[in-house]
């Protein structure tokens, strides 16, 4: 059988309510695909029709080059693993694991070996013989996670699987997922998640959504780097977005022309110009914007700064200063003309 | 909700009530006793003094060897034993099959279903008997289409007078009270679970015996355990089927004091009835205190 997911025109509804719109968005085979976007966006709801628990109302959904559509989810395949952890609280941490097992009717003297495995590449060989009520909620998870890869799928779930975690543990466990995903790199992932560092961090690509439809896709340095839309720019990163209006050479901003790349772009529109926070510069330089301070934030590692120009506020993240600058100061950031993007109007409905 | 349905629910589901692991008298303090002192007094004039006349009265000389060797009370236990267990097996599979569709296959009017069994709880035992008299009685609804339709005198429907008839009348009767404690554990249940073993490629019948049923057994434990003892004390259903042959031990009581003014024998039979009972609560709670329950 072969791997990889596949969503074509995949259109979900309820009652009226389109919170899926023609979703086509392929998971390569090995491939980790993070679906990225805010609550409400139609994430889960995407994933639960490769699961098997939501009907498109039309499109399609293939599992490798199987059509699935039609499959109830006890033949799909899948391993699936939920924030809830949804463990069956009166089996014990190996019977959990092994009841997926038995239910794709395994032969009886694999099941122990196969329990074991999973269990030990998880990290929860020790706890095999405790209830899941004797467990914390990392332990479980580990559990659910081990429970859907005893089955060995082509194809893991994962519906925001560290949230119910706290931020210590949530970063293990995402390293965790990491090794898992090397060690078993011919499975598909589809991660959902509201956690940009996640997607960031484990992700091969990352599908971006918004308002029941997919706003971007690409690799996290795609992404991050040159985002095609305001949405994925803001969402991912929370990027400055300056409205510009193009020149022949650059693009004016509050009366500044800033140097930055505008091919492709008409002279006279307006556009969208993107900087990151932790690309804007403080003092003089190239791109230079004057401006008084707003808010200062200190985050350890970095201050970061919102500095009023004309009726903006533009982020800036700069090394930890050794004194807070006072409110009101005047100050100067600047920007390198290669860190800009301009984003074209009207890309996916901004 | 304070509808009179659930109160009386709640007055009747008490014998299957959780018990507390805690001896009351490690937390209450001294000061508190005095106002413990009215409700005993009132416990003990109203029930534990006339339980103790009945007592006292089955101790006439002679009377439990005279009642415990009659084949008529032999029979009358046996009878009463084999209905309330058999009234309590078709309640547990009737009211988890019911319970299960109600919970967890979606169907117009589900919900109303689910109040409705509410309301049902608050009917008199005797209603539902009353309504099978009409539909399968001598003269009822279906002897009657028989009779107009093929001309013959009598119809074929004669079970209500017969064990069966009354066992339908319990099953139909208590069944809700089964449906009740099982309705509230499938909706504490997490359809993050049963989506769970779907997707690992449990079919829905593995679903049903592997994870709900085992999640359903505490509230199956209490909801069995209420109707049993319910069954065991019935008497208005077995009086209204009118069958003949059918004595149980709460008939039996009633005809020995009412029909025969044998006092002595009618208290005898009636202790023993009150034995059985909390005889079998005492096992219940011991049953459900080692399940963790
Ligand atoms: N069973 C349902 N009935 C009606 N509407 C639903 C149902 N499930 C989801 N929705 C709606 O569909 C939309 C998308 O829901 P979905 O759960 O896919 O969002 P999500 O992106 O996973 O959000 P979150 O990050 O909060 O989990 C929401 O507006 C939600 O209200
Ligand atoms: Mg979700």
């Amino acid at each position: 059988m072969t791997s990889g997911i596949r969503f074509d025109g995949v259109t979900v509804t309820y009652g009226g309510n389109t919170v899926l719109d023609s979703l086509d968005l392929t998971v390569e085979p090995g491939e980790v695909m993070a679906l990225l976007g805010p609550s409400g966006s139609g994430k889960t709801t995407a994933l639960r029709a490769v699961a098997g628990f939501v009907r498109p109302a039309s499109g399609r959904v293939f599992i490798g080059d199987r059509d699935v559509t039609a499959l109830p989810p006890y033949e799909r395949g899948i391993g699936m693993v939920v924030q809830q952890y949804a463990l069956f609280p009166h089996l014990r941490v190996e019977d959990n694991v092994a009841f997926g097992l038995k239910a794709r009717k395994v032969p009886k003297g694999e099941i122990p070996g196969r329990v074991a495995d999973a269990l030990e590449m998880t990290g929860m060989a020790a706890y095999a013989r405790r209830h899941p009520r004797e467990l914390s909620g990392g332990q479980q998870q580990r559990v659910a996670i081990a429970r859907a890869l005893a089955i060995r799928p082509n194809v893991l779930l994962l519906d925001e699987p560290l949230s119910a975690l706290d931020a210590q543990l949530r970063s293990g466990m995402l390293a965790e997922l990491a090794r898992l995903h090397r060690e078993l790199p011919d499975v598909s992932i589809l991660y959902v998640t509201h956690d940009q560092v996640e997607a960031l961090t484990l992700a091969d690509r990352i599908a971006v959504m918004d308002r029941a439809r997919l706003q971007d896709c690409g690799t996290p340095q795609d992404l991050y780097r040159r985002p095609r839309t305001e949405f994925t720019a803001s969402f991912v990163g929370n990027a400055n977005l300056l409205p510009v209006t193009v020149g022949e050479k650059g693009a004016a901003f509050e009366g500044v022309t800033l140097d930055v790349p505008v091919s492709g772009a008409a002279p006279g529109s307006t556009a969208t110009l993107c900087v990151r926070p932790h690309l804007v510069g403080l003092g003089p330089g190239p791109n230079a914007l004057s401006g008084r301070i707003g808010e200062v934030q200190w985050r350890g590692s970095t201050h970061r700064l919102y500095v009023e120009v004309g009726g903006h506020r533009v982020k800036a993240d700069v090394r930890e200063l050794r004194e807070t600058p006072a409110l009101g100061t005047e100050v100067t950031v600047h920007f390198a003309p290669e860190d800009a993007v301009l984003l074209a109007q009207g890309v996916g409905d901004g | 909700m304070a509808s009179p349905g659930t109160g009386l629910l709640e007055r009747r589901r008490a014998p299957g009530a959780v018990p507390t692991r805690s001896d009351p008298a490690d937390r209450v303090p001294a000061t508190v006793w005095p106002w413990a002192l009215p409700p005993v007094a009132v416990l003990a004039v109203v029930f534990l003094y006339p339980l103790a006349l009945v007592v006292r009265e089955s101790l006439a000389p002679g009377a439990y060897a005279e009642v415990l060797s009659s084949p008529s009370f032999r029979d009358a236990l046996l009878t009463t034993v084999w209905l309330a267990v058999a009234s309590t097996a078709g309640c547990l599979v009737l009211g988890f099959v019911l319970a299960l569709v109600i919970a967890f296959v979606p169907f117009p009017g589900g919900k109303a279903v689910s109040k409705f069994i509410d309301v049902f709880l608050s009917f008199p035992s005797f209603l539902i008997t009353l309504a099978l008299l009409f539909l399968y009685g001598t003269v009822g609804m279906a002897n009657g289409i028989w009779t107009d339709a093929t001309g013959d005198p009598t119809g074929p429907f004669r079970f209500l007078g017969t064990p069966w008839g009354v066992l339908l009348a319990e099953i139909t009767y208590f069944t809700p009270f089964v449906m009740r404690p099982l309705l509230a554990a499938f909706s504490q249940m997490e359809t993050a679970q049963l989506e769970a073993a779907s997707s690992l490629g449990a079919r829905p019948s593995r679903i049903v015996r592997q994870v709900i049923l085992p999640e359903a057994l505490p509230a199956l434990a209490a909801g069995g355990s209420l109707v049993l003892v319910m069954c065991l004390n019935e008497f208005g259903i077995v009086l209204f089927t009118g069958a003949k042959g059918v004595t149980t031990l709460p008939m039996l009581v009633h005809s020995k004091a009412i029909l025969e003014s044998d006092y002595a024998a009618a208290c005898v039979v009636a202790v023993v009835n009150v034995a059985l009972s909390v005889g079998l609560y005492v096992l219940y709670r011991g049953v459900s205190r080692r399940a963790g329950a």
